[in-house]
């Protein structure tokens, strides 16, 4: 057993450092550590995912016969570490890590030539139609509908919180195109092109004072069949399988430790008082700093598995159920740490682009919102009594 | 970057676990309990057979040269059957301490006998005061013409009983003051040693000492006798990290029965386990079982890192497994209802073992505050 990574992989670290170092300006930089929301903004987030399309990057975890890097899972896990240790902004995920592999998996060769080559260089902006008003945790029970006219469907019903909606040109959503016995059954897979007639979206506010989500309605909108993806009623299947990918990436220890860093970087400044000296902030300093330890050496045992071909478990509902609650800790930690600063409200979005300065250290405006985010981590991607519900199920047999 | 097991790896796991679930159940505890020594020394003899108190010793001491991770393996199986056998007192404390700072002399004498069987070892370390302190040592080792004398008193000593040699620490002390830690053989039979032993915690046997005027030859001292409390940092870390391994085994032990009990224990007519709450609880000690699990094997793949590093993982595991033990023995208990808390159920003496691992050289707070030191932050206690 051995827990350093071996010579020719430190090199391909040394690759990573010197293309960040090389690529990411120093104004893309600040501008991702003043985002507080889960989602970088898209003139951060594109202009990345282009600088990395540039250097072969652009789709780390796909094969190389649809344009991966053709890493193994330690390079992908080293390029996400130093990505988070960089602070370079977050890509669109909902394509490169979502609807790529399932397309991937599952596309035909048409929508694999059209799709993908979009998605590894930043030119379409994707955003997910998975749960609606009436499906929450219950996502099978969703009622959108898809009916078939000649070689379209037409779709009626409405999704809410989908992110970035109001940036993304693109939606794979999940629609009923049956009424069926089991509802997993009626449902299909669909990328829906979000300038077609009937679609309009309204913008939801979270409490962090972020417009990240919205809810998207569909009127009478025509889709052509051939955007379905594989089997008409398989939709369910390919769904989960996408929500490996956004449970489980696996790699979230490296985030949690920079975010982190950032609050006891604070903590030691003047600027909060040093906060540090207070026992209980430094106390609870160290056992987050233990459990992000304990994420990542999950995180390596996972990657360990993957790398000698064993399939790692169910173990994406446990990373996920941990990252959340390490995030919220670490973020309610920072509004702690700041103190009266707290209590400071700067309503414009985003804090990189603000008219004037801010009446509080410029580095603590994300704190506050970061915190109210945060919540939603233990809600998206399946509620954390969801995934309690998967953990007695897939691993406990109950 | 491999967490595998070897295939040398794998068969150690695979005989320890054999072993441990053919030889240990509750009524072997339970005369055990009775043994004088707390285990059974022909149980001794076949870990002797079987190559496991070899196992960490060095090769050109008739060891097998293992590591932390293998050493790791054993307890983890251990834990399983709540072994009661001073593996760790004699083999990953006592031996490491002559490997890590005895003269050549002192190793060829002592470290064949610890791998054949033939001798128990002891580490008195703690003092009542000191609390977790390893630094603080209130003993003293005054320079005679023929030797030392020791005087002090040493508290909850692992199977000091058992020990034909106990490795005692102590300030060296003479006319100009006292000055740094050494560490002294002293045989079980010294004058001026007196022993209250009692049953500890979870199994086993501890004592406590009184040293009052035990002198020893001058080469008792452990090695050239320079500060050895680096020494008993680097292998109380080592422990930790083996204590940390039989604590998963014990918690996985817990979590397997407790499972079972509520598939089988009907109320309202139906399995505990059908109700969301349960479930729960249990999809929580699982986590909790697992992330104990990374932390143990984190501590045995850093022991050989620089003392920081090594430090803060060996501290970080013991203070992230102590909380997840305690959630997991504590739920187990809980989830067996009123039989939880009856010596009737094995959950109780798992229980309680849990508790002594908690309790063995410090705490959750305790090894949260040495983390953060060890990374150049102080929190006041």
């Amino acid at each position: 057993m051995d827990l350093t990574f071996n010579a020719e992989e430190r090199a391909f670290e040394q690759e990573v450092r010197d293309f960040i170092a090389q690529n990411l300006p120093a104004e893309m930089k600040h501008a991702q550590s003043l985002t507080p929301s889960v989602f970088s903004d898209p003139d951060i987030g594109i202009a990345w995912q282009k600088a990395l399309h540039a250097k072969g990057w652009g789709a780390p975890g796909w094969p190389v016969e649809h344009g991966g890097p053709d890493w193994t899972p330690a390079q992908r896990w080293i390029f996400e570490a130093e990505c988070a240790r960089a602070g370079a902004p977050n890509v669109n995920v909902m394509g490169v890590k979502m609807v790529g592999p399932v397309i991937i998996g599952f596309g035909s060769p048409e929508q694999q030539n059209f799709y993908l080559p979009r998605i590894r260089s930043g030119e379409d902006y994707w955003c997910q139609g998975y749960s609606e008003p009436g499906s929450g945790s219950d996502l099978a029970s969703l009622k959108t509908r898809a009916v078939r006219d000649g070689d379209d469907y037409i779709i009626n019903g409405t999704k809410i919180w989908t992110t970035h909606a109001h940036h993304a040109n693109r939606m794979f959503a999940l629609v009923r195109t049956n009424e069926t016995e089991r509802q997993q059954d009626g449902i299909s897979f669909i990328l829906i092109d979000m300038k077609s007639p009937g679609i309009t979206t309204r913008p939801i506010l979270t409490i962090g004072g972020d417009h990240e989500v919205n809810q998207v309605f569909f009127d009478d909108v025509r889709v052509p069949v051939a955007n379905r993806v594989g089997e008409e009623g398989k939709g369910w299947t390919y769904g989960k399988y996408l929500l490996e990918f956004e449970r489980g990436s696996g790699i979230a220890s490296a985030k949690l430790r920079e975010a982190l860093k950032t609050v006891s970087d604070l903590a030691e400044s003047e600027a909060t008082g040093r906060a540090i000296d207070d026992p209980d902030i430094s106390m609870r300093m160290s056992e987050i700093e233990v459990d992000i330890d304990t994420l990542e050496m999950t995180e390596l045992r996972v990657l360990s598995a993957l790398q000698t071909g064993q399939s790692p478990g169910a173990v994406s509902s446990l990373l996920k159920l941990r990252n959340s609650e390490i995030r919220q800790a670490v973020t309610r930690l920072g509004v702690d740490v700041i103190g009266h600063d707290g209590l400071y409200v700067e309503p414009m979005r985003p804090f990189y682009k603000l008219n004037e300065a801010p009446g509080i250290p410029e580095e603590m405006l994300p704190v506050v919102p970061e915190y109210l985010n945060s919540r939603a981590y233990t809600i998206f991607g399946g509620s954390s009594e969801i995934q309690r519900d998967i953990i007695a199920k897939m691993v406990l047999g109950l | 970057m491999d967490l595998t097991l070897s295939d040398e790896q794998r068969l150690v796991r695979e005989s320890a676990e054999r072993f441990v679930a053919g030889t240990y159940n509750a009524e072997h505890r339970r005369r055990m309990a009775s043994e004088p020594l707390g285990f059974s020394a022909e149980i001794w003899k076949q870990f002797a057979e079987l190559g496991w108190l070899a196992l960490p010793i060095a090769e050109e001491h008739g060891g097998l040269g293992g590591g932390a991770v293998e050493v790791g393996i054993l307890m983890e199986a251990f834990g399983r059957g709540l072994v009661s056998e001073p593996y760790l007192s004699t083999v990953v404390i006592g031996a490491e301490l002559i490997g890590a700072c005895g003269s050549e002399a002192q190793k060829q004498a002592l470290l064949p006998k610890v791998a054949d069987g033939s001798l128990y070892l002891a580490f008195a370390h703690s003092e009542r005061a000191a609390r977790f302190d390893l630094a603080e040592v209130a003993t003293t080792a005054w320079k005679t013409a023929e030797g030392w004398r020791l005087d002090g008193r040493k508290t909850a000593v692992l199977d000091g009983n058992a020990a034909g040699q106990i490795i005692v620490s102590a300030q060296v002390a003479d006319d100009n003051g006292v000055g740094e830690l050494g560490l002294f053989l002293v045989p079980a039979e010294a004058a001026g040693l007196t022993k209250r032993d009692f049953p500890r915690l979870g199994g086993g046997r501890a004592c406590n000492l009184e040293l009052r005027g035990v002198h020893v030859s001058a080469d008792a001292v452990l090695g050239d006798g320079s500060d050895a409390l680096p020494v008993i940092e680097a292998v109380v870390d080592r422990a930790m990290a083996a204590l940390g391994a039989e604590a998963v085994g014990i918690m996985q032990t817990l979590l397997d029965q407790t499972l079972e009990y509520t598939k089988i224990r009907k109320q309202f007519g139906r399995p505990l386990s059908a109700n969301q709450v349960i479930r729960h609880r249990l999809a929580d000690m699982a986590m909790n079982c697992d992330e104990a699990r990374s932390m143990a094997l984190r501590a045995a793949l850093m022991i050989d890192a620089e003392p920081v590093a090594r430090g803060r993982a060996a501290s970080g595991a013991k203070a992230k497994i102590g909380k997840c033990a305690r959630f997991v023995a504590e739920q187990s208990v809980q989830l067996h209802g009123a039989m939880g808390v009856t010596e009737e159920l094995d959950i109780g003496s798992y229980f309680k073992r849990l508790l002594a691992f908690d309790t063995l050289f410090g705490g959750s707070a305790h090894h949260y505050r040495r983390h953060a030191a060890l990374g150049g932050r102080t929190i006041q206690a």
